[in-house]
């Protein structure tokens, strides 16, 4: 048995094991920490699969950016929790159990019989790969040869937002979500934010730029972007913005009303939609990225921090 | 660029394919980057661009007499993604544009925004709208399973915070559990897509069609991905959500969910077992389908004869009708298999109309009364003619008595089934609509009874006519020429075979 | 037994695990890890499609990668309406699981309620 193999078995178990401990702790609280570890053993999963955009991404978004809201939400959550009525019978959570594990095991049989080497559309990737001016074939995927799917998810990202905003009460309607700057604020976290902050964007904007040509990208260079928002907001240095504020529903359909135009623009100029014309398929690539790395970095934060709970100020 | 960029443009009109999801999208960002009054402008005037393009699809889908096909960025499948418009795709289309319109134009009384600034739920209720639009379109014109997949979540998005709209804690409840059963639909869903692309390497709808074989790996994604859509479709047992999200919703986000946005799933479960997967051998799995589709009938028949509220006797009559959808399925193969298809798409676009305008009316009555306790529509009908006679032109296409498209699609299913032996579909069809009779006649007794009833207000003449030309349009269907149901069958696998 | 099978398997157990979570934990919070979890789950079975899909140079197949991206950020946006409608049912009534009778009064009952 080789070291790596040791380790791939020994990283699976530590998965498996913290995520069965986020589903069985006592504690909302405890749980969502638990989620947030086991994220990040899953970006590990992911790099020893050579997927270092998805490693990156499940690091940014699904560990990061999402701890931050399910902890922030189990926090608040965390008094009422106390008073809820118990679970259910012994029976019913067997009957539960055996269900699931037929599930995962029937998932666990055709996993185990999908062939070493399956069909693949790695060759056709990299095939048309020099036309699109990219290095980076997924990349590639994402906002050439499927760009559509992409368009449509930053559309997902606008629904999001509303939908979060329109759970505010009537009356915050056009505020500001969380609270207001502070006076004061806490000299810890003022500090961390003063000093990890700058460095933060830095790293964000270059993962970004990079993700051309090697692993990075739009989401993950938005997704360290957003986090450091999210850490001046926290640290109240700064409060989250007026939810009518022309400026911030601008930066947030920047990014698809830029790709979508693009897209449009491209069936008179590229001979279809979402095509880019030869020759200058990399720079309008890069544009769209710029307005998608900038829309991701506002929704991500915006979505952390909620719906408005401060009245409108005008 | 490949060489299926040459392929873009022809057969000529494919190019119209993408319209139906981008001029919704567009409107989405528009009205929520301008807010206010602008937004609900937005929203109509692309709502009317919306209706042409999907006439201008459908009379080229006809003309044709081929699937329209729209391949997307130059790139084809199995790299890029493909739009593909059929017949069934075409007529889902129309349907679409016509009722949600009316229910916008329902909506202008509930959502009207002031002439300065901005309120929270019309500028919610006219961005989600449109984005429900978005979200139909990709699903009806889709060709690739991932997209879909995006297009499913697009449409989840959009319709949850329209249940949970009004703020009650009734309705947060509502929408939590319509999320998480929506939740659980996409990620089942993605998981029989992540099978799919194991075992074939691609996700478009053709290419997989013509490569599937009955393996483990496809059985279990056929399973995983029909569980899934049979929550996201309320199917029994998996209708738990629906009530309580289409009753507390705002009525025109009633109508709309129910008359449209459960068929959106539906649509998809049709592509997958009649478009990609008829290799397999369909029979045990449609038959399943239909026992559930059955179960559906009648036991939200019968609690829907229990119901004492009006809106929540019309969800329930959605669960019930769903379920006739499903009588399709077992009908799939042999010489009846065309009118089994042709029955359930009328099921589907009369259930869409008759829906709507029930629940439309049923919020005129609940704004016109102050309530909708059945118990107190006393003398209601004579009060509010108009409403009442859309209400009750609605039931009579639920019920499936003619003339009413839900006639026309019943006849249609219980011929097929009688035809192909499975003789149980008619039985629970006809109990099924004597069910209907029977909560519809709860209704309408009480409402047209000679009390005298006092209105807290009038209902507004023109919300009344919206409510009663989808009823009508709802009747309409059942004088579709033969023509109609030729053309619903342009582009489904194997319908050359059986038009005979 | 391959990185790639390992992780496959642990995808699915934590399908498994998951759904679990889901269905037999009342906590709305818990529900939404659970959902993360399956979610999880599902994009390492895209993995290990991908890993298995090595060719042309590449370590792995970019197109489920690309899909997997897609679906983190989608999951992200779901847990984030999700959070939001948990956070304000806390608020309105106290409660952190939903209600087992959640069929209420629909709107329009005015002043003559019971």
């Amino acid at each position: 048995m080789s070291v790596l193999l040791a380790l791939d078995i020994g990283l699976a178990f530590l998965v498996f094991a913290v995520a069965a401990w986020t589903v069985f702790a006592p504690g909302g609280f405890a749980a969502t920490v638990g989620y947030v570890v086991y994220g990040l053993l899953l970006s590990l999963v992911w790099i020893r699969l050579f997927a270092v955009d998805v490693a990156l991404t499940e690091a940014a978004i699904g560990s990061g950016v999402t701890g931050v809201l399910l902890i922030g939400a189990a926090a608040r959550l965390r008094g009422a929790e106390a008073t809820a009525r118990e679970g259910l019978t012994g029976l019913t959570r067997l009957f539960i159990a055996g269900l699931c594990l037929l599930v995962a095991g029937a998932l666990a049989a055709v996993v185990l019989l999908l062939p070493d080497e399956g069909p693949t559309l790695a060759p056709q990737s990299m095939q048309s790969l020099p036309e699109t001016g990219l290095g980076n074939p997924v990349t590639a995927v994402l906002i050439a040869y499927r760009s559509f799917d992409t368009m449509l998810e930053k559309v997902v990202l606008v629904l999001a937002v509303v939908g979060v905003w329109s759970l505010a009460a009537d009356r915050f309607w056009g505020g500001g979500p969380g609270e207001a700057r502070a006076e004061r604020p806490e000299p810890t976290l003022a500090f961390f934010a003063q000093v990890l902050v700058p460095i933060g964007i830095l790293v964000g904007v270059h993962v970004f730029w990079v993700g051309a040509d090697e692993p990075g990208g739009a989401f993950q260079g938005g997704a360290i972007l957003a986090a450091m928002w999210i850490i001046v907001m926290m640290a109240r240095l700064t409060e989250a913005p007026q939810t009518s504020a022309f400026w911030l529903r601008a930066a947030l359909i920047a990014g698809p009303a830029v790709f979508l135009a693009v897209g449009v623009a491209g069936a008179a100029v590229a001979g279809g939609y979402f095509a880019y014309p030869p020759g200058l398929a990399k720079p309008l690539i890069l544009f769209i990225e710029t307005f998608m790395t900038f829309t991701i970095a506002v929704t991500l934060a915006m979505l952390v921090a909620g719906p408005p709970r401060r009245e409108p100020r005008r | 660029m490949t060489e299926a960029a040459s392929a873009i443009m022809a057969p000529a009109g494919g190019g119209l394919l993408p319209l139906p999801v981008l001029i919704p999208a567009a409107g989405v960002l528009l009205s929520f980057l301008l807010g206010g009054r602008k937004a609900e402008r937005v929203a109509f005037g692309l709502m009317a661009v919306q209706l042409g393009v999907a006439v201008a699809i459908a009379s080229l889908v006809w003309r044709s007499g081929e699937p329209l096909v729209y391949i997307l960025g130059g790139y084809g499948p199995p790299l890029g993604i493909a739009l593909r418009a059929d017949g069934f795709s075409a007529a889902m289309l129309i349907a679409a544009s016509l009722i949600m319109p009316a229910a916008g134009l329902y909506a202008r009384v509930n959502f009207a925004t002031p002439d300065e600034g901005e309120k929270r739920a019309p500028l919610v209720f006219w961005t989600l709208l449109q984005a429900i639009q978005a979200a139909l379109g990709l699903i009806f014109l889709g060709g690739d399973l991932f997209n879909l997949y995006v297009a499913l979540e697009l449409l989840t998005f959009a319709a949850v915070p329209l249940v949970s709209l009004d703020g009650r804690p009734e309705t947060l409840a509502a929408a939590l559990r319509y999320l998480m059963f929506a939740l659980f639909g996409a990620l089942f869903y993605l998981l029989g897509v992540a099978l799919l692309y194991g075992a074939y390497g691609t996700l478009d709808i053709v290419l997989l069609a013509r490569q599937i074989r009955p393996e483990p790996a496809v059985w279990l994604a056929a399973g995983l991905m029909t569980a899934g859509l049979l929550a996201k479709t309320a199917l029994f047992p998996l209708h738990l959500w629906l009530p309580p999200a289409h009753a507390n919703a705002p009525a025109p986000a009633s109508a709309v969910l129910s008359g449209l946005v459960v068929k959106g799933s539906f649509f998809l479960l049709v592509r997958l077992w009649f478009d990609v997967l008829p290799a397999l051998p369909v029979a045990v799995p449609g038959a399943i389908l239909a026992t559930l589709g059955s179960a559906a009938i009648l036991g939200g028949s019968v609690l829907a004869l229990r119901q004492e509220r009006l809106k929540l006797l019309i969800a329930y009559s959605t669960v019930a009708q769903i379920g006739y959808l499903f009588l399709m399925f077992p009908l799939a193969a042999g010489p009846w298999a065309a009118e089994a298809f042709s029955g359930g798409v009328m099921q589907a676009l009369s259930h869409a109309f008759a829906k709507a305008a029930m629940f439309l009316s049923a919020g005129l009555v609940a704004e016109s009364l102050g309530h909708d306790r059945i118990a107190g529509l006393g003398g209601a009908g004579r009060a509010m003619p108009v409403t009442f006679l859309a209400l009750g032109l609605g039931g009579l296409s639920l019920m499936g008595l003619p003339p009413s498209g839900g006639f026309a699609a019943k006849w249609l299913l219980m011929k097929a089934s009688v035809e192909a032996g499975q003789w149980v579909w008619a039985v629970v069809m006809l109990a099924g609509g004597l069910l209907a009779g029977g909560y519809l006649y709860r209704v309408l007794k009480p409402a047209l009874s000679e009390q005298p009833l006092r209105l807290k207000r009038a209902p507004l003449r023109s919300r009344e006519y919206v409510a009663l030309t989808l009823a009508l349009a709802a009747l309409l269907l059942a004088f579709a020429p033969p023509a109609f149901f030729a053309f619903l069958q342009i582009g489904r696998p194997g319908a050359g075979l059986a038009l005979r | 037994m391959t990185s790639a099978t390992l992780a496959g398997l642990v995808g699915a157990a934590l399908v498994g695990l998951g759904l679990y979570g889901v269905i037999a934990d009342p906590q709305l919070l818990r529900k939404i890890l659970a959902f993360n979890l399956i979610g999880s789950g599902v994009f390492l079975v895209f993995g290990i499609v991908a890993r298995k899909g090595a060719a042309a140079g590449l370590s792995a197949d970019p197109v489920p990668q690309a899909m997997v991206i897609t679906g983190i950020v989608v999951a992200f946006a779901a847990s984030a309406i999700a959070v939001a409608l948990t956070l304000r049912l806390s608020e309105e009534t106290g409660a952190t699981t939903l209600p087992p009778d959640a069929l209420a009064r629909p709107p329009g009952e005015g002043a003559d309620a019971e």
